[in-house]
């Protein structure tokens, strides 16, 4: 189905919207830089990191694939360790 | 324009919100049971609580010109104590028959666990005893995708299942294609932080397309909003979307689907 505006609308209409969430994003990592204590080796921060690469990249479907980041993985012999 | 809210936990709402959704054009209302935000205690409460669906939110929906019907189940989170399940679902088959009654639902899937899976399989199992649709919900963040091919793994292995009266509920972005792909309603929840924004909402139709959508609000005891459909429609039509597909979205589409209950009786409005 279209989208019934053109990419240049989009554009003006979100950009507001998405630097405001941008400068979110970046306060609350700058905000747990300053904060006591270590998180270095916190898996947390890696999925966060590989997730604004995602955002960064020209790949489509930028949410799918953030969404599939944040998952645990599915195995389609589950039954088999379930023994049902 | 009149609309529909196909999940939403009224039980959990205040007469106000009954107001505003009936003030902004909310016709109809269906409420399946759910996890009331920590486990009950015995089968009494869940007797109580299915009364309290059955019998008083459609009293209070009705003030208000509001049509309420409700989905009854074992809620996912609830599910993982198999023994105390099976003790509800004894229960099930007095309120399945009750004249706002759709279905068998909220069911799914939380942890993933085998018990889960368990209690899944035996909620489905009478549900096509007695020809029930099906309301799934799927889990939230980490486990939804997990959890999502799952329930879609139980319901391949059933011929009985008519797809066409399964709605997989609590869809997102990297659910909703194989939900779709594989005939079942998809529905898609307007919900902060764990679920989806009307805006997402609305990619996700410009993608797939309205075939077998809804959109809910699944608004609860939690901060959520019983306007989110609205919400919706706001988004859409800032989009430019016309309203004849806006109106398939919030009302012809949960009206089809709907209106495979055998106890689903709706006049809708008239218009003139």
């Amino acid at each position: 189905m279209k989208t019934p505006m053109r990419a240049t609308e989009v554009l003006d209409r979100e950009f507001l919207e998405i630097r405001a969430r941008l400068i979110d994003i970046a306060a609350a990592l700058d905000r747990i830089d300053r904060a006591e204590g270590p998180v270095g080796g916190d898996t947390r921060l890696e999925l966060i990191r590989h997730a604004v690469q995602i955002l960064a990249g020209a790949t489509p479907h930028r949410a799918e694939g953030v969404q599939s980041l944040f998952s645990l993985p599915y195995q389609d012999d589950w039954r088999k360790g379930y023994g049902l | 324009m009149y609309f529909f809210d196909p999940h939403i936990h009224m039980a959990a709402r205040t007469t106000d919100d009954f107001r505003a959704m009936a003030k902004a054009g909310c016709v109809v209302v269906g409420e399946p049971a759910f996890w009331m935000g920590y486990n009950r205690s015995g089968t009494n409460s869940f007797y109580d609580y299915f009364r309290q669906l059955t019998e008083w939110e459609p009293k209070r929906a009705a003030n208000y010109g509001i049509r309420h019907f409700c989905w009854m189940g074992v809620n996912a989170k609830e599910a993982e104590d198999v023994g105390f399940s099976r003790e509800v679902i004894a229960l099930l088959p007095e309120f399945l028959e009750r004249p706002n009654c759709l279905g068998i639902g909220e069911i799914g899937l939380h942890k993933c666990t085998r018990n889960e899976v368990t209690t899944l399989l035996e909620l489905v199992e009478l549900g096509m005893k007695t020809g029930e649709q099906l309301l799934f919900h799927t889990p939230h963040l980490e486990d939804k995708y997990k959890g999502t091919r799952m329930i879609l793994d139980v319901l391949r292995t059933d011929s009985r299942v008519d797809r066409s009266r399964v709605c997989i509920d609590h869809c997102e972005e990297h659910t909703i294609r194989p939900v779709l792909e594989e005939g079942y309603w998809a529905g898609i929840t307007l919900y902060p932080t764990t679920k989806a924004t009307p805006q997402r909402a609305a990619d996700m139709v410009e993608i797939y397309g309205p075939e077998r959508m809804l959109v809910n609000s699944s608004a609860d005891w939690g901060p959520s909003d019983p306007l989110a459909v609205v919400e919706f429609m706001f988004a859409m039509r800032r989009r430019g979307h016309g309203e004849s597909l806006i109106r398939r979205l919030v009302y012809d589409n949960p009206l089809k689907f709907f209106s495979q209950s055998r106890n689903f009786h709706f006049t809708p409005p008239q218009t003139t």
